[in-house]
């Protein structure tokens, strides 16, 4: 019963794809598959709207949207129909085709990462040997949409927008592998099945999640901080920051293709959210070995739900980055400390089974902490500007 | 400590969060259509015109002076007055504003148009939901829908409303000692001199004292007293004669500033 209960919609394809000629099960799989990813995203992004502004809303002690529906729960449905009846407007000057392509290719690329991630055992579209490779490849090629879209609106805050948008995915892009980089070398396999496979055995009822190691722990804040900046959330909203480039890059769409980028946001939220939960919080692995009863797709979404709400947290909590310090940050602090953890993750590997590693690997990270941090922090102290005139 | 200031962040944030459901003190939202926070005494908007009474056309204080329409800066006040004069609230012919409009599309709510109002017939609403889809008649609001009574003055604005009915219960009060006073003289001389046949004192003084509907409710020596230290002191915060409740005649300003006789107070008819 829990194994079927586990397996349902696996179970449920199959029984479908049993009324199909044995030619045709193949294809139309995928299609069911495909259906299924591109339905439940955007149902989940509607749901994490009005969670987030329920939440942001409590946050800053206000009650949020409140007047649709009950409890406001119907909010999505209204936004969506206000910017599908709203006006669809294409500046003269923009490059049209461009300006169309860019929200498209956005959404196509961010819904291409969910091919390889596993949402629960056996649930995985494609179970390719490179899938990690696969998703980055995919989450790169947003950053070509952004730039499309801020590049064909012939518009100086989009263009402003798209070049910091660039500027940033690239910087984080380089913390995001580099922090993932660890645990294909601890599990020897590009392929996100084996990942969470290597990761799915307990000790004492625990289990082996990466982020349970010093190495894996530091790998996991420093992919939580590029994922981040990756999908242009707060604090590194700085491509869209109202406060001084209107909204950024999507400056110059309106309507349907507006909601499109809205979507492509939350979505690239939800896929580096399912990838980080993939790599170091093992993946559709129940957390305790005695609650593994409950269906592996169940503890997924769950984990996704969780750095959903913490997305939102940090969104009500953070003020945003400069973009000084925002380039500072991901070089100076993000990266140092990402290149240091592929070395201590090779110092783990090497150095046996036995609690001398924990120490030794700690202690080089805490250390790398606390001195990366202090030099980061000091204040610089700038004297009285003096001048000199030529005589 | 690198990071701790965003943990310090964090941890405020989620106490907000957790907070906003248990504590009420939080949660300021007042969720405006279904609740309502009490306005403030000194609130206003647009004024409106107060009528005594339970009729609205009958009882209304205003007398046509215009000089709200003079005095409004911005000119959003238009007043006709009536050809013929009507019985008042108290039985007084008075001539009435047969048309009073306000638009308030213009009124910048200056309340100029109640300082000057010597009859305190013109006084500032509270209403807000004034929202209309027509822009010229919709917010051009007439007599009619200017008229509030005195008990809606007296909720809206309660100190300044009882200010009001006091001062308008003393004008009562001296009017009321004025004319008896009068009829007391022009009995006094009717005795004196009687062969002489010129009535014109005694006449003018004897509708005044028929107007009155009932006595003060003061004594009459108090009330003489009071006449006359209200004659002495003239220094009364907002001296305008009018209209009580149930008041007597109503006067002008002009006719207060001749009222030296007390006959001549009962003349009763606004000259402005």
């Amino acid at each position: 019963m829990i194994e079927r209960l586990d397996q349902i919609f696996v179970l449920l394809k199959h029984w479908l794809l049993g009324y199909l000629p044995e030619s045709w099960q193949t294809p139309v799989g995928v299609i069911i598959s495909v259906a299924c990813i591109v339905g439940l995203y955007p149902a989940l992004f509607a749901v994490t709207t009005v969670l987030e502004r329920k939440g942001v809303g409590r946050i800053q002690n206000r009650l949020g949207p409140n007047r649709v529906g009950p409890y406001g729960i119907l909010q999505p449905m209204a936004d969506g129909i206000k910017s599908l009846t709203k006006e669809d407007i294409v500046p003269t000057s923009a490059d049209a085709v461009v300006h169309f392509l860019a929200p498209i290719i956005l959404v196509v690329t961010v819904f291409m990462g969910f091919a390889v991630l596993p949402m629960g055992r056996n649930m995985v579209l494609v179970d390719m040997d490179a899938g990690l490779l696969f998703y980055f490849a995919m989450g790169a090629s947003t950053e070509l949409s952004v730039f499309m879209a801020g590049w064909s609106s012939r518009n100086k805050y989009s263009l402003l927008g798209a070049m910091r948008a660039v500027a940033q995915m690239i910087s984080y892009e380089v913390a995001l592998l580099l922090s993932s980089v660890v645990i294909v070398m601890m599990t020897g396999s590009l392929s996100l099945v084996k990942i969470v496979e290597a990761q799915n055995h307990y000790s004492y009822g625990l289990p082996h999640w990466y982020i349970f190691t010093p190495w894996g722990f530091a790998a996991f804040i420093m992919y939580a901080i590029a994922g981040t900046a990756e999908t242009n959330r707060s604090p590194f909203d700085l491509p869209e920051g109202e406060s001084e480039l209107v909204a950024g890059y999507h400056t110059e769409y309106s309507g349907f293709k507006f909601a499109l980028f809205f979507l492509g946001e939350y979505v690239a939220m939800f896929s580096i959210s399912g990838l980080g939960s993939t790599l170091f919080l093992g993946g559709w692995m129940a957390p305790l070995s005695g609650l593994q009863f409950i269906p592996s797709w169940i503890w997924f979404f769950g984990k996704l739900f969780v750095s959903m709400c913490v997305f939102i947290w940090l969104r009500g909590t953070l003020p945003r980055l400069r973009q000084d310090q925002l380039m500072n940050f991901a070089w100076k602090f993000v990266l140092p400390m990402c290149l240091l953890n592929l070395f201590v993750a090779a110092l783990w590997r090497f150095m046996g089974d036995g609690w001398l590693r924990w120490i030794v690997c700690s202690a080089i990270l805490i250390v790398a902490y606390f001195s990366i941090g202090r030099e980061g922090m000091r204040r610089k102290h700038f004297g009285p500007r003096s001048y000199r005139y030529a005589a | 400590m690198l990071g701790d200031g965003i943990l310090k962040g964090l941890a405020e944030t989620a106490k907000n969060f957790a907070g906003s459901f248990v504590s009420k003190e939080r949660m300021t939202t007042v969720e405006y259509p279904e609740e309502r926070l009490p306005l403030p005494e000194a609130a206003r908007n647009f004024p409106f015109l107060v009528y005594d009474g339970d009729d609205w056309e009958k009882g209304l204080r205003c007398v046509a002076c215009q000089i709200c329409e003079k005095e409004c800066p911005p000119k959003c006040i238009y007043i006709e007055k009536s050809k013929d004069k009507k019985p008042d609230y108290v039985g007084k012919p008075q001539i009435y504003p047969a048309k009073f409009d306000i638009d308030i599309s213009v009124c910048m709510s200056c309340q100029i148009c109640v300082e000057v109002c010597p009859f305190e017939a013109i006084k500032m609403n509270t209403e807000f939901e004034l929202a209309t889809d027509d822009r010229f008649d919709g917010l051009l609001l007439d007599r009619k829908q200017l008229a509030r009574s005195n008990e809606y003055y007296h909720q809206i604005h309660p100190t300044e409303a009882s200010e009001v009915d006091a001062r308008l219960a003393e004008e009562k009060a001296k009017v009321e000692a004025k004319a008896k006073a009068a009829a007391e003289a022009a009995a006094a001389k009717a005795v004196t001199a009687p062969a002489t046949g010129a009535p014109a004192v005694p006449d003018a003084a004897k509708p005044a004292a028929q107007a009155e509907p009932k006595p003060a409710p003061t004594t009459k020596a108090a009330e003489v007293a009071k006449a006359s230290a209200m004659a002495t002191a003239p220094a009364a915060p907002k001296p305008v004669p009018g209209t009580g409740t149930d008041g007597p005649a109503p006067m002008t300003t002009e006719d207060r500033k001749n009222a030296e006789t007390p006959a001549k107070t009962n003349e009763g008819e606004p000259k402005a």
